[in-house]
């Protein structure tokens, strides 16, 4: 597959799948570190995170039409507002979907995973009734226009940069949150042992809606960082579900460090794959690698010890 | 729950099969003579799905495994069926415009010139029959090797049969030359040289569909009461202890997960046989997740019940979605809230605990007992 390209041009194409993976990356770490929080911290398999995360994407959406309508001077910066936003709505909806649905189901996790398909349908038919079935993109600022030339060869678009410099700081922020954190001390204790956590004095179910909520409120965010690399439509979320999910498996459930090196491993795969060959076989390959890594593994990459 | 001791078990067993001749007499003799045969039709289509839906029952509702790719292995054996009828629908003479004569039309159209090698089996029938049951459990048997002996069980299971319902779908889509792409294998015509677009054929293979559901779940009942059932359900409650007693827990396992797979594949392939197509959107995530809902309505642990499911969910999908379209997904959504939250057993468990006592009541000798099963200690996982 690689006869009829120079050794230069081959170091370009590499180069630039690369950078193409690595905005893929960014999106599947953004949608898998929500996925790897409740389903790895708390064991419920969301199948509505595609949704959470389509919400985000048109609350900017929203936030962009408005803005540019109503605070032209603002539009340069929109975007912060918006992510804010995101993350508001898609942790609000979360904390309520726990309290009225999760939480009757925390020991029957297969049940959640029908539960929360029906409630992705019913969001996904919300959406197409409000925004309709067509897919929307936002406008971007002037500043996030245009690429860098590297080389003569090489060229890195800006908003792609921008969503990738974001991805790394809301990793930070997240690492510190769970791992730094009182709070995060917290969660992990209830994940590790809930009756215990109880004993100790942690007040167990709000952890639970907090959490849950943290995970959606990051699917938000993620979905307002897509809406910067691609359109949005209501069954956007769908499309990606069984790959983040897949992401969150591989790398191993409970480690977040291993969710970022499978998400890294998956989509540079992934894109320098498709260069040569099509979309579809790339994706068919990458797939079955992983779910063939995954039966000679089935623990993922990085395990979390802990003593139950 | 009162254990009454005059519940015997074959007692128990005459009623399961007053259940299963009522439903004969439904779908043999009373929707027969008060549908028309458009309507006929589509219940035979309906009715391809439980099927599925039936060995969702055992798989998900006794062994405790839940499948989220049963699609793959009702495509897979839609996929063998037409496979034979397309090869029989491009004779040369039928396709002597093509370039090439002689290959499926699709095939033609994607510049291919020699039939792929591995359809050219599905010339013959008798080989055909033996692929739509075949292929589907080797692949089950392969993948569930694969898993159960690792331990790999629950939600990671869920995911993983997830994962090849897309792989599926996208290898579908994307080899279109091979496989018809997003539309499918379309336009088939004959059986053997007998045409089964005509209204008559429908109608014969209404009757051979309906007889063979009766005869799977006849088949069910008897794996289900057979020592090998009651280890089911033991490893669904109490996995380790099955195991500390000296059984390979991964076997059964497998075993009931090919079952399942060959039962989808005998759906898929009446379904090829009644609509006249087969096309990926029977394969991937979103028909594999419809059909485990079928199963979960009728009630995740009654056979008959998972029959009744698939006929009434599709039913109100088709009524929903003929008058108000947008309404659909939301009753959809509504119905997998429902059954997870409000009423776990589905319509079986409805049955059991408003009807039959009244019914047990009414006529206290033989009332039929719609598949009455151990439930799990807390509601299913």
């Amino acid at each position: 597959m690689f006869e009829g390209y120079t050794l230069a041009e081959l170091g370009s194409i590499f180069a630039m799948q690369g950078f193409a993976g690595l905005i893929l990356f960014s999106v599947f770490v953004l949608m898998a570190l929500g996925l790897a929080i409740i389903f790895g911290q708390m064991g419920v398999i969301n199948m509505a995170h595609g949704e959470f995360m389509i919400l985000g994407a048109y609350v900017t959406y929203l936030c962009s039409t408005l803005v540019s309508e109503y605070l032209p001077a603002l539009f340069p910066v929109y975007f912060f507002i918006a992510m804010a936003l995101a993350f508001v709505a898609s942790g609000l909806l979360g904390m309520l979907v726990e309290w009225g649905m999760i939480r009757f189901l925390y020991k029957r996790p297969l049940d959640t995973l029908l539960a929360t398909w029906g409630l992705s349908l019913i969001l996904q038919q919300i959406y197409r009734s409000v925004f309709g079935a067509r897919e929307v993109g936002v406008v971007l600022p002037d500043w996030l226009m245009g690429s860098v030339a590297v080389t003569d060869t090489i060229e890195v678009p800006i908003n792609g940069l921008f969503v990738m410099g974001l991805t790394m700081i809301i990793t930070l922020v997240i690492y510190t949150v769970m791992f730094r954190s009182r709070w995060g001390m917290g969660v992990r204790a209830v994940m590790q042992n809930r009756v215990m956590a109880g004993a100790v004095g942690i007040n167990t179910e709000r952890v639970d809606r907090l959490t849950f909520g943290l995970g959606c409120g990051i699917a938000g965010v993620a979905g307002s960082a897509f809406t910067m690399v691609g359109s949005t439509g209501p069954t956007s979320g769908q499309l990606y579900i069984v790959d983040t999910f897949l992401v969150v498996v591989f790398g191993g459930a409970q480690s977040l460090i291993g969710t970022i090196a499978s998400a890294f491993t998956i989509s540079q795969a992934q894109s320098t794959m498709e260069f040569f060959l099509s979309g579809s076989t790339a994706k068919v390959l990458t797939l079955l690698t992983v779910v063939a890594i995954l039966m000679l593994r089935p623990q993922g990459l990085f395990v979390l010890k802990v003593r139950r | 729950m009162k254990i009454s001791v005059r519940n015997s078990a074959p007692r128990r067993a005459t009623g399961e099969l007053m259940g299963v001749a009522l439903l004969a007499l439904l779908i043999l003799i009373v929707l027969p003579l008060g549908l028309d045969g458009f309507r006929l039709n589509m219940v035979g289509k309906y009715l391809t799905y439980a099927f599925v839906a039936l060995g969702l029952v055992l798989c998900w509702g006794s062994a405790g495994i839940l499948s989220l790719g049963q699609g793959i292995f009702f495509g897979l054996g839609g996929y063998c069926m037409a496979m034979f009828l397309k090869l029989e629908a491009s004779s040369p003479e039928a396709t002597k415009i093509q370039s090439t004569p002689g290959i499926p039309d699709f095939m033609d159209w994607n510049q291919l010139t020699e039939l792929p090698w591995f359809w050219e089996p599905f010339h013959s029938l008798p080989f055909t029959l033996l692929a739509v049951v075949a292929v589907p459990s080797l692949l089950a048997f392969i993948v569930g090797l694969a898993m159960f002996k690792r331990r790999v069980g629950g939600v990671y299971f869920a995911i993983i049969t997830q994962a090849f319902a897309a792989i599926l779908t996208i290898l579908i889509v994307g080899q279109q030359g091979y496989t018809g792409g997003i539309n499918g294998i379309t336009d088939l015509r004959t059986l053997n040289g007998w045409d089964i677009r005509t209204d008559g054929a429908k109608q014969v293979l209404y009757f051979v569909n309906a007889a063979l559901l009766i005869g799977a779940v006849l088949l069910c009942l008897f794996v289900r009461h057979s020592k090998l059932g009651r280890i089911l359900v033991a490893l669904r409650d109490k996995e380790d202890r099955v195991r500390f007693s000296g059984y390979d827990v991964a076997n059964f396992k497998i075993f009931v997960f090919c079952f399942a797979a060959a039962l989808s594949a005998v759906g898929g392939a009446m379904f090829t046989l009644q609509v006249g197509f087969m096309s990926p959107s029977f394969v991937g995530i979103v028909p594999s997740i419809e059909m485990v809902i079928y199963c979960a309505v009728g009630g995740r642990l009654s056979l008959l019940g998972a029959v009744y499911g698939t006929l009434l969910v599709n039913w109100a999908k088709t009524l929903l979605s003929e008058s108000f379209p947008e309404l659909w997904l939301f009753a959809m959504g509504a119905l997998f809230i429902g059954v997870v939250m409000v009423f776990p057993n589905g319509l079986a468990g409805l049955y059991q605990q408003y009807v039959a006592p009244r019914l047990a009541r009414l006529f206290p000798r033989a009332v039929p007992r719609v598949g009455e099963v151990i439930p799990p200690p807390t509601a299913a996982e």
